[in-house]
């Protein structure tokens, strides 16, 4: 029963919500938005799982005095501050949450994603090495649309922007698509068969 | 006396609205639209009624020139009075439909409506074209999506036909599939090194069917390194994945014939945020330094951060995704990429599970159809024939 039950609600609510996409009455559609709020409901408890896990991992770590052990203070620092500043003066604009937000966390999370220049720079450098024939394809290509991109590109060569251009929207767009359409269509079947049932190693084993 | 003409139609205009919609023209040469064509809107779920006329003589005459010409659409329960404005269009245009009105003015279903529509400059306005009645009402099936339900029923149909001729015992051939060859070497080198494996089953929440798939492949690779007594590090991103993940880890712990081996710990719920999450990954990478790396599951930009980082340590990199933005990055950074759908034929390869293979090989039937179908347009448009390739069209 710890499988069969599961994979009956699986099934069920799987095709009701395909059903849904098809039929657009409000007897349907209102069950449908019903299970869609079920769902936030439920993702919402599981961030108390979530919490848990962050707490039980981090206080193990800080007891038994594990590797970098002290790095868990902060973290739980933050994660109770952050929680009683929330749950105290709220989370709307011009509140304490807000501003850690804005002025904490933000800065922080930009200067992660700003890394990835860098690493993009060194990837490139890397991917454009002409190791091999397609390699040197590659290389080319990339340098044609690059070129193509700025204004120095037009200054050495007006057609350019024209084959860059060709080379976006001819082959790379059909490479392109046709990496979509196959990986559509592995995620319907993937639907279809955990919808089924044939697919079932997320609920366990045999 | 241009003056006293406008003073005229003004007053003719306010009398005539508060009795209604006047029927007769007033116009200083407006002609109606003719055709005015009432009916439910097709589809739908219901209080949403669409009108169509065909354009004024005066508005395909004057409408380049004079852009202040809109057409007015009233709507009543009765034929003769009562008329309310419910909208207006720009002119040129053949169409309007009539819903989300507002509370006071919503079309009910199954009520009985009259349209009226004019042309009008603001000041002056032809004589009103009159449909109905006509009433909404809820459809139980959305013709606009036809298309898409034959596609999905013809898909359906030829992967119960594999699962079925795998069942029987046909041999299906399945392509050599590099990255996935690849995980048990990871492991295995993970194991010979005494360094545990890192697996990231991406950034999204269990409704993304990618996360769902990685929870399958990682219930594959926690069976693996429990055969191997190599530890497994799962960070997450998402907590309802925390439970999902725990389980799965737990199961393939069981499976193997080591429970024992399971350690809880080693399920890590990070952050919801992207880039604290990318942060978390990194600080294990850079501290633990996993000796393979496992990035399965739907990316977006921190897919290079977390490859080029697990790249600078050394570790063997297997990525998979269906975010095809993400795959150059995968592609450049990684030992081996699994990509678009190589991703999803993860299980089905490991296991050899007919029914998976068969499911396989429905998809491989389902694209030379597509192949078939975008060559067949090509070629029709080239001849300037469109409604094949409008048939398409996704609503």
């Amino acid at each position: 029963m710890k499988r069969e039950v599961p994979l009956i609600i699986t099934a069920i609510f799987g095709c009701f919500m395909v059903i849904d996409f098809f039929v657009p009455h409000p007897l349907v559609s209102s069950i449908g938005e019903t299970l869609q709020q079920w769902a936030i409901i439920v993702v919402a408890f599981a961030y108390v799982l979530g919490v848990a896990n962050i707490a039980r991992i981090s206080g193990q770590k800080i007891s038994r005095r594990s590797r970098d052990w002290f790095y868990q203070f902060p973290l739980l620092a933050g994660l109770v501050f952050m929680l009683t500043v929330g749950v105290v003066w709220g989370v709307g604009e011009r509140t304490l949450f807000n501003d850690f937000y804005l002025y904490a966390y933000s800065p922080m999370q930009g200067t992660m994603f700003s890394l990835l220049a860098f690493f993009i720079a060194s990837a490139a450098f890397r991917a454009f090495r002409l190791r091999s024939f397609e390699a040197a394809l590659l290389a080319i290509a990339a340098i044609i649309v690059m070129l193509g991109r700025v204004p120095v590109g037009t200054l050495m060569w007006d057609k350019l922007p024209v084959v860059s251009d060709w080379i976006m929207n001819v082959p790379q767009m059909a490479a392109k698509r046709a990496i979509m359409i196959g990986a559509a269509l592995g995620a319907i079947s993937t639907g279809l068969k955990i919808i089924l049932g044939i697919e079932r190693n997320y609920l366990g084993g045999e | 006396m241009n003056k006293s003409r406008h003073l005229l139609i003004i007053t003719a205009t306010f009398f005539f609205s508060s009795l209604g919609l006047a029927p007769g023209a007033l116009g200083d040469g407006f002609e109606p639209p003719s055709g005015l064509v009432s009916r439910d809107t097709r589809g739908d779920g219901g209080g949403s009624i669409t009108l169509t006329w065909e354009r004024s003589p005066s508005d395909v005459q004057q409408g380049a020139q004079r852009t202040k010409i809109t057409y007015e659409i009233f709507r009543s329960v009765s034929r003769d009075t009562g008329f309310s404005l419910v909208g207006s269009v720009p002119a040129g245009t053949t169409a309007y439909v009539d819903a989300d009105s507002g509370q006071d003015h919503r079309v009910e279903n199954n009520r009985n409506y009259f349209y009226r529509v004019r042309l009008t400059d603001g000041l002056a306005y032809s004589a009103a074209a009159l449909t109905g009645p006509v009433s909404a009402r809820s459809n139980w099936f959305d013709p606009a999506r036809a298309n898409i339900l034959i596609v999905i029923v013809v898909f359906f149909i030829l992967i119960f036909i594999y699962i079925r001729r795998a069942s029987r015992g046909a041999s299906l051939f399945v392509r050599k599939i590099a990255g996935l060859d690849a995980i048990e070497e990871a492991v295995g080198r993970a194991t010979e090194m005494g360094k545990p494996v890192l697996y990231v089953p991406g950034i999204d929440d269990v409704n993304n069917i990618q996360t769902i798939y990685s929870m399958v492949i990682l219930g594959n690779v926690a069976k693996l390194v429990a055969r191997y007594g190599t530890p497994l590090i799962v960070p997450v991103c998402r907590a309802f994945v925390v439970p999902l993940a725990e389980e799965t880890v737990k199961q393939g712990y069981l499976d193997a014939g080591h429970p024992e081996a399971y350690n809880p710990n080693n399920i890590r719920y990070l952050s919801d945020e992207q880039f604290a999450f990318t942060a978390g990954v990194d600080g294990i990478m850079m501290r633990e330094k996993p000796a393979a790396n496992l990035f399965l599951g739907s990316f977006f930009a921190e897919s290079l951060i977390l490859a080029e980082t697990g790249f600078s340590t050394g570790a063997i990199q297997i990525a998979g995704t269906a975010n095809i933005h993400q795959l150059p990055f995968f592609v450049v950074a990684c030992d081996y990429t699994l990509i678009g759908e190589e991703f999803f034929a993860a299980t089905a390869y490991l296991s050899g599970d007919p029914k998976l293979v068969g499911t396989l090989k429905g998809s491989d039937w389902m694209k030379i159809l597509l192949m078939l179908a975008l060559v067949t347009g090509a070629l029709l448009e080239t001849f300037g024939v469109t409604s094949f390739t409008r048939w398409f069209t996704a609503q």
